[in-house]
């Protein structure tokens, strides 16, 4: 890379490029625990929301054994199995994914992709994942407060939120709402961060439209998330006072326990239209990250440019700007003014045609590539192949007409867990496998990786394609046991069992990969500084992993997008983004480095 | 190439299960066949959208497998074959979004022939009313809601006089005739939904809402809350039960109006004390419960539970399972309070006699139980006192031996099952 | 919700005009050659050297979030209104008072800034201590309105309008609290000696757009209550 460097000196003088001061710790607490460096916050990020997703799983399994298996588990009783539905649905949506994607892959990967030493305001940064993990303690503070962690459904609709009969109104509430606004204060400080360095930080030659993929849906992930955010913030707070001092903010005039409250005339509307202000576009604070990640992942190992790269971040805008005029798709029946569902359906149908175009692309990537199926590739498609179907099942429910049957049965579990839960994972598991040589400086273990990619692809299949068919027949989700209702027909126990079986499967089979992150830390091979032969800026760092400030001496300047793979007539199948036209027959370091390997 | 055929089988085995699987929408009972018609159509479009793209990425897997002699095709963006793909997309959108617009719009408009039912959710029951001959609906106001007045009616409203009040989770509609189901909840949100119907709503604390459907076949469907509601959510049904035009306005005749309820009668402890005699001779004199005779504890049970069971045992609802030996005795006993005025006065006289916690006949494991009645604490309250609201009766201090077995028998659907109530799936 | 969609529309219209700007006629896949480097930086993007400082544009981003956020307590306000238990609030005339004493502070940070342009030091030390002192005042006011509304028996849950009185305006008082955190740095940073004039001109700069921002956010907030 250094040659690169010295070599774009003598074109455009380094002056231009304003230096960041990085501020230098001298201790270990300054380097690893108080970091300001965004790569160990990413760590940081990353680790604290895996493993409180791996609490997460095991609440969903324990779930599933009451579903599967109904009356056999004592430990299990309607009361605590909704509050692992609660929790189980919050940490996988929030406190999981919005922190792996944004505070996880967001903290490494910009500054890396855009060519800067580090976040703009590194300072902010360490703050804001202290302030997420305070978050985190405080939602699991809420398990152990008697009466437990809320039971209201991760949606905490009042009044049954804030009122008798469900479980957890008396700390476990307070606390989830507390620990709300705590996440959100901290994702407000890191979405600045991520935003500012997008736009101000970016190394010379770095133009908006040579971006990757991935930073362009982190970056539109964050803008939606900094604006709905509030939502919630503003929901949360509303409530809090609903519940703390009597306030009928979203509290109606009505009976608890056979007495009259002292709440009048509040609005229970009123939260649900606040919540899913915030909570659709949260599917796409989610979905935007993958999509983007899935993108260089997909072009990367079919050794082919994105297809269409400038429709792609069209569609990425277009399906942000779409999100927030889709909101009461969740709400068809939930007796806001009917009329509302012409518009709020044909709003969410239209949001179809971007999010088509994408999937589009992505399988046109593939079309005349060269395709490697690698581990982080296997998981790429098992995501097309996953959202495909989900996004499929999607214009049923968006279809005001047709979610009258479907809503509120397990169709509705079935499809976003196909769209938001195992898509955006397998492209995690995906970015993991890609970016793990970066940040570790070792490979995953091939075989293990396989073994995982398989059984939590087609288990997660298993799992949630019939159960769509549960959906169809009826089934109501968050039911404890559904008995024996009669249209239920005496079969879909046995479909239950079996998907209650599949699930089982896949959570254990996570303990491969954790195997693998582990072991592999120490034991894996090295892997060099480009062991994908991609062309982005992270690949071409002096060092692996990238110390702190990320490209030693001097800034790369990028002279191309992020996507020169198979390039008629180039030497190698991938031209790096600091590459020169002038140099393209010069290998560079990283090259070099592969070749002497 | 592993991955290509297993893609090539997940395509097949969907469809394949999809045409094939026992488990699909339940046989419509309403007149919303346009709904599964735009599902269908739905169904077609993405079917067709699942397999086609699906189909290609294979065939790209296959055909363009790494070979390291070979490049990719370098191919930036295709801006004619985007468009076209963006548009023949948009038609797909427009042919699933345009029907079901159609459908909602009928939705929305309640055709003027309906007429109206409301039903009442409450945490976690359902209660019905109809407007009367006046075909109006007195008003209603959440803060008139008490145990008398379990639908919140304002007394004096003439409109309500004639409305026909039923607590109970059971109702009847006429077959054919379309029918406006106005909702209502007391507490939280609940949902009113009956799969084989197709359309739900929630009902929301503070406003009225609406569905209409017409029925279109005899017999009994359930109603399911599908909202989430608190703990006993999964608990919340209640019955529809589709009748003739004849059979319906016979149910409709049995039902007491507003102004009958209001002039129930109260009863006369004396004369209760007279007829009392029958029941003392297995519920102890004072109502103190006996083992040996199987009678449990009275003295000290609320009248609203005293009322149902008995009307209950009077109607063959409890009583009448061939399992429930004791309850089978019991029916003919209560069928001798031949008329409410004998109920409530039988009744007054219980509520006089004095309440003597009954002794411990079983033991148990107190702190294991105390954990599993955490759950039965959200209706019968933290000490076991009852909630008449949640049509939860009292369980501290009764009989327990009587708690246990009824335990057993509701487990066992000797008591409590749904089924047992309804006289049109015989 | 249509105040919140109105600011949205409002933005995201300039985003996409703004990417469309970035974007029209690109072709990302076509490389520079490496004299075009400079170029192209100063075509496409902002690049690394606009010279608008970080701090400026991460001012700017967290007033668009707190725009959502008071955009959302207007739609909530205003959606919670039509219900038939609203009563209107009576509004202490103490309102009237502290609105005149932010007024002042903002324009006594006006002044500082103009002072700081003009690398007037003094100037902006009597400005910025002005602007301090009203703050505090216009917070100390807020709290005795609080105080004669729930003299006056308006408490926040007699009524939903009461409610929504003391949830925004402690929101908003709390942003001018940290606000004041901002404003004390600037302070602390005027009296060291050793600071440069460029760098208190930015802080001054800072705190005075934020003022602006938040007398702007509170001049909408009370017409609405006081026209509601």
């Amino acid at each position: 890379m250094s040659d690169v460097a010295h070599d774009a000196v003598d074109f455009a003088p380094p002056a231009e490029v304003e230096e960041m001061e990085l501020y230098h710790p001298k201790t270990w607490i300054g380097k690893y625990v108080w970091s300001q460096d965004a790569k160990v916050i990413a760590i940081q990020y990353g680790i604290t929301a895996i493993l409180i997703g791996l609490v997460a799983l095991v609440l969903s399994v324990i779930m599933r054994l009451q579903l599967g298996f109904p009356h056999t588990f004592d430990f299990i009783d309607p009361a605590n199995y909704l509050q692992f539905v609660t929790m189980h649905g919050m940490i996988m949506v929030i406190y999981l994914l919005t922190a792996l994607f944004l505070g996880g892959f967001g903290n490494y990967l910009i500054p890396l992709m855009v060519g800067a030493r580090d976040m703009v305001f590194p300072y902010v940064n360490m703050i804001s994942y202290w302030v997420y993990l305070a978050a985190v303690l405080v939602l699991v503070a809420s398990i152990f407060v008697p009466g437990g962690s809320t039971g209201a459904g991760w949606t905490l609709y009042p009044p049954q939120a804030i009122s008798a009969g469900t479980p957890g109104i008396d700390g476990g509430i307070i606390l989830m709402l507390i620990s709300l606004a705590l996440f959100i204060i901290g994702f407000t400080m890191g979405g600045l961060n991520y935003i500012v360095t997008v736009l101000q930080a970016r190394t010379r030659g770095m133009s908006l439209m040579r971006l990757p993929l991935t930073v362009w849906g982190i970056f539109m992930a964050t803008v939606l998330a900094l604006l709905a955010f509030p939502a919630l913030f503003v929901s949360a707070i509303m409530m809090l006072l609903d519940r703390l001092l009597g306030t009928s903010f979203f509290m109606p005039a009505m009976i608890s326990l056979g007495e009259q409250t002292s709440y009048d005339g509040g609005s229970p509307l009123l939260f649900q239209h606040l919540f899913w202000f915030f909570g659709h576009p949260e599917v796409y604070i989610v979905a935007l990250p993958a999509f983007g990640i899935v993108s260089d992942l997909l072009s990367t190992h079919a050794r082919k440019a994105i297809f269409g790269y400038r429709m792609m971040v069209w569609a990425i805008v277009a399906i942000g700007a779409l999100s927030f005029v889709v909101w009461a798709h969740h709400m068809y029946v939930s007796g806001m003014n009917p009329y509302f569902g012409f518009f709020f359906a044909t709003t969410t149908l239209i949001i179809a045609v971007p999010t088509a175009i994408k999937v589009y692309n992505w399988v046109l990537t593939l079309w005349r590539g060269n395709i490697r199926l690698n581990v982080p590739m296997l998981f790429a498609i098992g995501f097309i192949f996953t959202f495909i179907n989900g996004g499929l099942t999607g214009l049923f429910l968006g279809n005001v007409t047709i979610d009258l049957p479907l809503s509120d049965t397990y169709f509705v579990v079935a499809h976003f867990h196909m769209v938001m839960a195992v898509s955006p994972i397998l492209v995690v598991f995906g970015a993991i496998y890609h970016w793990y040589p970066k940040i570790t400086g070792r490979m995953l273990n091939d075989t293990l990786g396989k073994i995982h990619f398989w059984i939590t692809f087609l288990g997660t299949y298993a799992i949630y394609f019939p159960m769509h068919y549960l959906g169809f027949e009826g089934l109501p989700r968050r039911y404890f046991s559904y008995g024996d209702t009669e249209f239920m027909s005496a079969s879909s126990q046995d479909l239950n069992a079996a998907i209650t079986i599949a699930a089982i499967i896949v959570a254990f089979a996570q303990i491969f990969f954790l195997i693998n992150l582990f072991t592999s830390y120490f034991r894996g091979k090295l892997a060099g500084p480009n062991p994908w032969e991609a062309t982005t800026l992270e690949w071409q760092t002096a060092d692996t992993p990238p110390k702190h400030g990320n490209f030693g001496e001097e800034l790369p300047v990028v002279y191309r997008w992020a996507y020169d793979y198979s390039v008629p007539n180039a030497d190698l199948d991938y031209i790096p983004q600091n590459v020169s036209p002038s140099d393209l027959k010069k290998p560079t370091a990283a090259q070099q480095g592969e070749i002497e390997n | 190439m592993g991955l290509a055929y297993i893609l090539i089988f997940l395509i097949v085995a969907s469809v394949l299960f999809h045409f094939l699987s026992p488990w699909y929408l339940t046989p419509l009972a309403s007149n919303w066949g346009t709904i599964d018609l735009t599902l269908d159509i739905t169904f077609w479009v993405t079917g067709v959208v699942f397999v086609a793209v699906n189909a290609f990425m294979v065939y790209c897997i296959i055909k363009f497998r790494y070979d390291a002699k070979k490049r990719a095709e370098y191919q930036p963006e295709n801006k004619k074959l985007e468009w076209w793909l963006t548009g023949i997309t948009s038609i797909g959108v427009v042919a699933m979004l345009t029907p079901g617009l159609f459908v909602w719009n009928e939705f929305v408009n309640v055709p003027e022939q309906a007429h109206e039912v409301e039903a009442v959710g409450q945490q976690w029951h359902w209660s019905f009313r109809m407007p009367g001959e006046d075909g109006r609906f007195g008003a209603v106001e959440s803060r008139y809601v008490s145990d008398d007045n379990p639908l919140g009616m304002e007394t004096d409203d003439p409109d309500g006089q004639d409305d026909i009040i039923v607590i109970n989770p059971t109702v009847h509609l006429p077959i054919n005739v379309p029918v406006k189901i106005n909702l209502r909840s007391k507490d939280v949100l609940h949902n009113f939904a009956v799969a084989q119907f197709r359309v739900k709503m929630d009902l929301v604390p503070g406003l009225v809402t609406y569905l209409w459907f017409t029925p279109t076949k005899l017999g009994m469907f359930e109603i399911l809350c599908e909202e989430l509601c608190g703990v006993g959510h999964h608990t919340m049904r209640g019955k529809v039960i589709v009748d003739t035009q004849e059979d319906f306005d016979a149910w409709l005749a049995e039902q007491p109006t507003y102004a009958e309820v209001l002039a129930r009668p109260t009863g006369d402890a004396l004369i209760g004390q007279a007829q009392y005699a029958v029941c003392a001779t297995c519920h102890g004199a004072q109502g103190e419960g006996n083992l040996p005779t199987h009678g449990p504890k009275l003295a000290g049970q609320e009248a609203w539970y005293l009322r149902r069971q008995i009307n209950y045992f009077k109607e063959g609802t409890r009583g009448a399972h061939p399992d429930d030996q004791y309850g089978r005795e019991m029916a003919p006993m209560a069928a001798t309070l031949f008329n409410d005025a004998a109920v409530e006065n039988v009744i007054a006289y219980i509520e006089t006699l004095p309440d003597i916690p009954a002794p411990t006949t079983i033991t148990g494991n107190l702190e294991k139980g105390e954990k599993i009645y955490n759950v039965c604490a959200y209706c019968h309250g933290v000490d076991g006192e009852g909630i008449p609201s949640l049509n939860a009766p009292r369980q501290a201090g009764m009989s327990d031996w009587y708690l246990a077995t009824q335990l057993k028998n509701f487990r066992n659907r000797v008591r409590g099952a749904l089924t047992k109530t309804c006289t049109v799936c015989k | 919700m249509t105040y919140t969609l109105i600011f949205l529309a409002i933005l995201m219209a300039a985003v996409v005009w703004w990417l469309v700007k970035q974007t029209i006629n690109v072709k990302p896949w076509a490389a520079d050659s490496a004299a075009d480097a400079v170029r192209t930086d100063g075509v496409h993007g902002l690049g690394s050297y606009v010279p608008l400082p970080n701090i400026k544009l991460g001012l700017g981003v967290f007033l668009a979030v707190v725009t959502s956020l008071f955009a959302l307590f207007v739609s909530a306000y205003t959606i919670r209104m039509e219900y038939a238990d609203w009563r209107p609030l009576i509004e202490p005339n103490l309102l009237w008072v502290n609105t005149g004493i932010l007024v002042l502070s903002s324009v006594f940070l006006q002044w500082a800034w103009n002072a700081a342009k003009r690398q007037d030091r003094a100037a902006v030390k009597r400005g910025i201590i002005g602007s301090g002192i009203c703050t505090v005042a216009f917070i100390i006011g807020q709290l005795a309105a609080w105080n004669q509304l729930s003299a006056a028996g308006h408490f926040i849950q007699s009524n939903p309008a009461n409610g929504f009185f003391y949830l925004i305006t402690a929101t908003h008082a709390l942003h001018i609290l940290g606000g004041l955190f901002a404003l004390g740095k600037t302070i602390s940073r005027l009296w060291q000696h050793s600071s440069e004039m460029p760098e208190i001109l930015l802080g001054v700069e800072l705190c005075a757009v934020y003022w602006h921002y938040l007398l702007a956010i509170w001049l909408i907030l009370f017409a609405l209550m006081l026209n509601t």
